[in-house]
């Protein structure tokens, strides 16, 4: 795996030269006005016009609820191997699906885990990236969530997952459904530990994931603008050969049928999330080790 | 065959909707299966092979078979005194999830299981085998009574999968079955799973988290159907035969990756050509894990079933010096 090298691993958030596009300006897809590009950014990706929702990559949104300079990519250095050898009808491979996923996006995998501290308090983030082959969840998500889990009991830190996905991953067959069984199993070692398991759902949290981890949260929160639910609207759709309910498996919708405690709104975000964190304040213990690599960080900061 | 079959079931739907029923829904249902039907019968036949090295497509047909034991017939079979509990005290009973509590070899035992039905009426009553929350509610709250009383857990799964749904995902069908999953880990009883005919995606795994993982020979386990695999990654729903095979969902393919414990033999041709000698191997092996299982300690029980199912799933590992 040489030349697969440190290239994607280890994402750093604070790296001096982001990749800029080419063009200064971009159009809203919900207003279609010219919008400032960079403004837009400031903006946590939403369109300074109408306040549409813009896709968020994991480093984004990373970026977007830590306590600067916080981060720390904790992720197990693995990738998704081809236990079926699984090739699509157009001739891909799976691994060469992965191989474009890493290169498009800069990111080893689906998911980031991070040790981080938002609002100071001590928190294990696990974030999925939708551009990656769709967030969905094989061996590897698995397996980096259970990680996730277990330093968030190391660390006495709070567990927040942030789902972006549409489920499973199909090329990974039965083994993709097994990770929903792993993820759960692993769930308990929070409880145990007296820790908070935070989930936030954002566009999409579907399928696998939403019929495992994302709904064991302690506290369940929706980002506006979320898509929740189990199975998809066509397939839906396609079954009862009825129009679906226009706020079907919308935000709303998941809030009114009692599916999550809140919904946010992407700019409130991490302000929710302290509020919440802060009640389990006394919980957090945060271990010497712990505080005091936050000191340091803070003191360079 | 199956073709006429679902032509009869159709009229009969549509003749008992003539008494104010509202079966708007299973009749479009069966009609969608019909209009697949005739794709498919149209895609040239896969080539037979010899009954011993049976296709994965083979299998499917034969796990989907419309004359293969369904759960009611195992628990008629296997256990004595079988009492049916209903309704999952929360919303309402669903029939696709048969639960209660029986006798097997002299211990009283928790059954679980989803039931397809043989005709139109029992399909209509069981949804095809496709459960709603308040089915999968159910199966926890009676697993939880077993659990009371330290009674063994026995799940029979044949289902295509959780009811596709308005109603279903209005009450929370991912959360159902996360919440069922997440508890089987904890339950302080043995737990044995098997895969009886169709394993659909997350609607089976949350009924199939157990000590033992058994699978009938010619059962099928799978994330997603050949036919939805097909329709998403080949975009033609008609490559449902290819769909199976690279999904490596039958009962070898699994053994070999480790997500089953046991396989259970059927006669050549399917276990509905000899319903007996299938129901007889089952109980056996049943028996044999039941006897192992009740021998272990709680704590130690529930530790391997965690580690069991941690363990599943294959990656990649980096080695460190390629990342400095
Ligand atoms: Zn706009």
């Amino acid at each position: 795996m040489a030349i697969f090298g440190k290239k994607y691993f280890k994402v750093e958030l604070d790296r001096p030269e982001r990749k800029d596009d080419e063009t200064l300006w971009m159009k809203c897809k919900a207003c279609g006005e010219l919008v400032f590009k960079k403004r837009v950014r400031e903006n946590n990706n939403i369109c300074p016009k109408c306040g549409e929702y813009f896709f968020l990559t994991a480093p984004e949104r990373i970026e977007l609820l830590v306590d600067p300079g916080s981060f720390e990519d904790i992720s197990r250095p693995i990738i998704a191997a081809d236990p079926l050898q699984f090739t699509d009808e157009d001739g891909s491979a799976y691994p060469e699906k992965i191989k474009k996923a890493q290169e498009e996006t800069g990111l080893a995998n689906e998911i980031i885990i991070g040790q981080a501290r938002i609002g100071g308090y001590p928190v294990i983030l696990a974030v999925m990236d939708f551009r990656f082959i769709g967030g969905s969840m094989g061996s590897v998500m698995g397996e980096q969530i259970c990680q996730a889990i277990r330093h968030a009991v190391k660390e006495r830190a709070a567990f927040v997952l942030i789902s972006a996905t549409g489920g499973a991953r199909m090329q990974e067959g039965i083994l993709s459904l097994m990770q929903m069984a792993k993820t759960a199993s692993a769930r308990k070692m929070l409880a145990e530990a007296k820790l908070p398991f935070i989930s936030i759902m954002t566009y999409p949290t579907t399928a696998g994931v939403e019929a495992s981890i994302a709904s064991l949260g302690d506290i369940t929160l929706a980002e506006k603008g979320a898509l929740i639910g189990f199975t998809g609207r066509r397939v839906i759709k396609q079954t009862i050969r009825q129009d679906l309910p226009e706020d079907f498996q919308t935000d709303r919708f998941a809030f009114e049928h009692g599916m999550v405690d809140n919904l946010v709104k992407r700019e409130q975000l991490r302000d929710e999330l302290i509020r919440v964190l802060s009640l389990f304040a006394p919980l957090l213990t945060q271990s010497p080790a712990v505080a005091i690599e936050a000191h340091k960080k803070e003191a360079i900061v | 065959m199956i073709y006429e079959e679902l032509q009869r079931q159709i009229e009969q739907l549509r003749i008992l909707s003539r008494n104010g029923l509202d079966l708007s829904e299973e009749i479009a249902q069966l009609e969608a299966k019909l209009a697949a039907l005739k794709r498919q019968t149209v895609a040239p036949a896969p080539s037979p092979s010899p009954a011993t090295e049976l296709d994965d497509w083979e299998r499917v047909k034969l796990a989907r078979h419309p004359k293969r034991p369904y759960t009611l017939d195992y628990i008629k079979s296997l256990t004595e005194d079988f009492y049916e509990l209903h309704g999952d005290r929360l919303y309402g009973d669903d029939a696709a999830i048969v639960t209660g509590l029986a006798r097997f070899e002299g211990q009283t035992v928790v059954i679980v299981g989803t039931q397809k039905g043989r005709d139109a009426t029992e399909n209509v009553k069981r949804n095809f085998g496709m459960p709603h929350p308040e089915g999968y509610r159910k199966a926890l709250r009676v697993m939880k009574l077993g659990e009371r009383f330290g009674f063994p857990v026995i799940t029979l799964i044949d289902t295509p999968g959780a009811y596709p749904g308005v109603g279903a995902e209005e009450r929370n069908i991912g959360g159902a079955l996360a919440q069922n999953i997440y508890e089987l880990f904890h339950l302080k009883v043995p737990v044995i799973a098997t895969i009886i005919g169709e394993g659909g995606s997350g609607g089976a795994i949350a009924l199939a988290v157990g000590d033992r993982v058994l699978m009938l020979e010619n059962a099928i386990y799978s994330v997603i159907t050949p036919e939805g695999c097909a329709a998403i990654l080949f975009r033609d729903a008609t490559k449902a035969p290819e769909a199976a095979r690279a999904l490596r969902l039958t009962a070898p393919h699994l053994l070999r990756l480790g997500v089953i414990d046991e396989v259970i033999p059927e006669p050549p041709g399917g276990a509905h050509l000899e319903p007996e000698m299938t129901l007889g191997t089952l109980k056996e092996a049943l028996q044999r894990h039941l006897c192992e299982l009740l021998a272990l300690p709680v704590e130690l029980l529930l530790r391997q079933r965690r580690e069991k199912f941690q363990k599943m799933g294959v990656y990649e590992e980096i080695p460190e010096s390629s990342l400095s």
